[in-house]
Parts: C-alpha cells; structure tokens; sequence
C-alpha cells in the first residue's frame, strides 16, 4: 500500500546529507569536547563549527547559543533560567524578592511544554498571564502591553503554532517589549519558541529584539536530541542540569556531538533552501485548503494570511478526529488531530478551545502538515480519500444528514 | 495496516461497521453519550415476538466507539429482550479481542445505548422494567445533560 507522511509537524525523517555528516561522530571522531586531548579538540572543534552554524540561521553569535538535548528542555530553560537567575540576583542583592513578585506573560496557545512549566512555576507562587488569542489564533501586542507590570520579568510567545500554523507578530510584540522596557526602565525579556517556523521563514533575533529563543532539530529533517536555546549576551540565566559545566556552565551534560553536527547540517540545507521550498510549500498548501474547503461543510482553523507554509488545520462537523486520523491510516496517510479520544488526557485541544472552538468542533478536528517529500499528487490522494471517509463517517454519525 | 492501541478486529468493526444507520418507526430508541465529551450513540431496536428482530446504530465517535457499537449489535441481533438485557460490556470487549483502557468507556455506552433502546420498548409497551433497568436508565439520561 502507498505510505503518505503528512504529519511532518510531528517529526521529520532525517535527510540522507545529514546522516552521512554524522557518521564521523560515533565511531571515528567520538571524543568527548571535554577532553583536552586531540580526539577531544577534535570534537570541540565540531561542536564550535555547528554552533556557528545554527547561529547563523538566526542571525545570532555563536557564543549565544546553547545546545541541548530537545525543545522541551529548552523551552524549560528558558523559563526557569529566568526566574532562578531574578530570584538569585535579589539574594545576592540581600534585597527580598519572592516568587510571588515575579510575572511571567505567554499566550493561550503555547506548546504544552511552555504551558506546563509556567503552570508548575504558577504552583510556585510565579504570577502567569495567559494572552488569549483571536479567532485566527492570533495575540494582539496590545493585549501583551496592557498585561505588563513592575513585576514581569519574561514574554513568552510562540512563533508559528504546532497546531494550527497561525504565525505571531513576533516582531511587533518585540518592538513593544523594547519600548515598554524603555519606559519603565526595567528589563523584560522576551522568549519565542521558534520550533515550528525555524529554518521555514526567516528569523532574526535582532531585528526581531528576541532575547531568547528555541528551535529543535527534529523538525528540520536533522536527528532527534538535539536542539537549541539562544540567549542573547547579558541575559542572566540560571542552569537547570548542573555538573560538568558544558555550554557555559548553562546546560551540563556530555555533548551529543553526532546530533548536533547533523542539527548544523540541517540547518545548512534549510538555509541554502529556505525561499524556494517555502514558496514551493505554500503553493501546495494554499491548493489544498481550497480543495479541502470543497468537502461539504468543512472549515479552515486558524489565520488564512499568517500561516506557517507547511501547517493547516480543518474541523468537519459530525464526525470525530480519531476515527477520521485511523481512517486515513488505514489509507496510508498519516495525519493528525486535537480530538480528546486521540490524547491521553481525553479532553479536547486547549489551543482549538482557546481559538473560541467549542469542543465538539475541536473534536472533528484535523491537522495536516506538509515537507520536502510531498508531492501534489499526494495531495490529490489524500483529498480524494478525506472527501469518501467523510462522507461514510457522517453516514454512521447521527448527525449531519 | 495495524494500528498499535487497536486489535485487529477492532479495526476491522471500525473499518465495515455492521449495522450502521437507521430504522424507521423503531420499537425502541437509546440515546447515550454527548458531543461535548465526544461520543454519542443513538440504537435502534424493531423486536418481534419478544426478541430484537432488527437492530441499527448511529454513533459520533472514535473508532472504539464505532467498533463497540458495531459489535453490540452484532451481539443483540436475534437475541430475546432478556437475553440483550444480560450482555455487558465485558462480552464488547471479548468480542473485539480487547479494548484499550482507556476506551473501556466505549464499550459501557454501547452496552448503555442497548439498555436504553430496550428500556424505551419496554416503557413504551407498558411492560415490566426491572429496577435494575430504571437505575441505568436513570444513569444514562444523567449523562446525556453532564
């Protein structure tokens, strides 16, 4: 049977390049970047070139980036670092700051990794305010600026949604966040998670006055564990995992130096290939949501201007998105859903519900992402097959006949 | 093509559901489940001579829950009212060789929809209901306004 990935949101397969960049590194140059031996400097060495390389995808300096092991642990980072490096600067200080006098903004929609640390620091005594979204599932910056207080200390905005591919104003809350620190003469800072929209349209940490941001490499067609915090030069942060001291005391571990160099190798590519196969994506994407909009009383989530080139989300009322996902399974085409019965949790997507969805609609709820091996004619496939499956589940739904 | 949480013969009631739509002038209707929480089913029951003659199901739900209701009907076909009244859900189960955990709650509104389609015969006709049916009646009506 014909096999169609169309879940490259979820992960991406590794590209035959950066495989064979990583070979090196576990049986020839497996040294520890620690060691000052040569098959230590060698790693080293290795470890600097891909830093510089990743930087370079965002307009960052080497010393600014900080690997680690996946976007979650980043993300963690970012948040925590933060607050233990406010919490430690006023002991230091003997000056009394608690966890309560602390602020932290993010928005409705955050990845569950964001939205559950700031709820564990919330249980903290940590102050959250969560920017709700509009019907696109877009923040407004205003809301951002109306949020902030004495006491907020961090903004943490994702670039391009996971689900529904709605890209952020990043710059203009950046613009905000600059100014506000202006006038208020403090220093908020400001956090993106960039997983999503890295290494698919263009980022500039200066340009885009971000502080600190994450990107993993998994969703870029590099190597699962490996991934990456930015943080810009003079932004105090605290380490989570202590130890060794491995980059710059900020995150302790040994290096996993194979998945880094192919992290590096797939942002290589990503670079040299960006404008081209995003406008390549696009066309296909914009194709799809129109052929999809023809499946009778289908709808499109999320913003149909500011969207990632390779994300789309739709909701088809009376059905539910599990059964459709195993259908199309079963088709060979691999997709995914916000429905509660495809989660663990058996509750419906908070990021659907956050976009004014009510569950039910969450529940019929169908992401598809597309990558670098998607063809039209996948896209045909899976149309064809969507509209059929549709049809029989609402023939066994009692609804919607 | 094997879907890791889901036994073949779920997959397989999932794909060709059995006795999927609906009966005209039923003798009885159950309806369990809401949308808000994802699954809901309607059965439908025409019974002659006592025993459930024709059996039909409408459900919105994932796939164990069309699976669940598929093979619930399978299992009431033919089958006398106090025969159906006897089936739980751990006869769902055994019949699709199995269910996730967390999908055991699929295989209870089948068995759920069943009662109350058989309740709603019974009412109708003005026949005993046993206490033990107007308690699930009783639980099912609950959980179609929660």
């Amino acid at each position: 049977m014909k096999r169609i990935y169309l879940d490259y949101a979820a992960t991406t397969p590794v590209g035959p390049a950066v495989k064979k960049a990583m070979v090196p590194f576990f049986s020839e140059r497996f040294g520890n970047t620690m060691s000052i031996h040569s098959f230590g400097q060698e790693a080293k060495l290795a470890l600097e070139e891909a830093r510089e390389t990743v930087a370079g995808l965002m307009g960052a300096k080497p010393n600014e980036i900080i690997f680690t092991g996946s976007a979650t642990e980043s993300n963690n980072l970012a948040l925590k670092g933060i607050i233990f490096a406010k919490l430690i600067v006023h002991k230091n200080q003997r000056s009394s700051i608690s966890m309560d006098g602390l602020h932290i903004i993010i928005s409705a929609i955050e990845h569950p990794c964001i939205m559950e640390t700031a709820n564990w620091l919330e249980k903290q005594g940590i102050k959250i305010t969560r920017i709700p979204v509009d019907k696109e599932g877009l923040v407004n910056p205003l809301d951002i600026k109306k949020a902030i207080t004495k006491e907020t200390v961090l903004v943490s905005i994702i670039h391009g949604s996971n689900e529904i591919g709605t890209v952020q104003p990043i710059k203009e809350i950046g613009a905000f966040i600059k100014n506000a620190n202006h006038k208020l003469k403090t220093k908020i800072y400001f956090h993106t998670d960039a997983v999503q929209s890295f290494g698919k349209i263009p980022i500039d940490v200066n340009k885009m006055n971000i502080d600190l941001l994450t990107t993993s490499s998994h969703k870029i067609y590099g190597p699962k564990g490996a991934a990456c915090l930015f943080v810009r030069e003079g932004v105090k942060i605290e380490p989570i995992l202590h130890g060794g001291g491995q980059e710059d005391g900020l995150r302790s571990s040994t290096v996993n130096l194979p998945a880094i160099v192919g992290f590096a190798k797939a942002c290589e590519i990503a670079k040299k290939g960006m404008g081209e196969e995003s406008q390549r994506l696009i066309r296909l994407r914009d194709k799809l949501i129109s052929k999809i909009l023809k499946i009778p009383n289908s709808h499109l989530i999320g913003s149909k201007n500011n969207r990632l080139p390779n994300i789309v989300n739709f909701w088809f009322p009376f059905i539910e998105g599990e059964s459709l996902v195993i259908q199309l399974d079963l088709k060979g085409i691999a997709a995914s859903t916000g429905s509660a019965c495809s989660s663990m949790k058996l509750e419906p997507s908070y990021v659907l519900m956050a976009l004014g969805l009510r569950p039910e609609q969450a529940h019929s709820s169908l992401r598809i992402s597309l990558g670098r091996q998607t063809k039209e004619s996948d896209l045909d496939y899976l149309n064809d097959n969507l509209s059929k499956i549709i049809k029989k589940l609402r023939e066994i739904s009692p609804y919607g006949k | 093509m094997a879907n890791n949480a889901y036994s073949e013969k779920v997959i397989e009631h999932f794909r060709s559901p059995h006795n999927y739509g609906k009966i005209e002038n039923p003798d009885g209707i159950g309806k369990v489940g809401n949308v808000v929480c994802g699954d809901v089913m309607f059965l439908y029951i025409k019974v002659e001579k006592d025993a459930i003659k024709d059996i039909k199901f409408e459900t919105l739900g994932c796939a164990a829950a069309i699976a669940t209701s598929s093979v619930v009907t399978d299992l009431a076909k033919g089958k006398t009212i106090k025969q159906a009244l006897k089936l739980d859900n751990s006869a769902v189960i055994k019949s699709l060789g199995g269910l996730p955990l967390i999908k055991i709650h699929c295989s209870l509104l089948a068995v759920d929809a069943l009662q109350e389609a058989i309740y709603d015969y019974l009412s109708k006709n003005k026949k005993p209901v046993s206490e033990k049916l107007k308690k699930a009646h009783q639980r099912a009506q609950k959980s179609l306004k929660s």
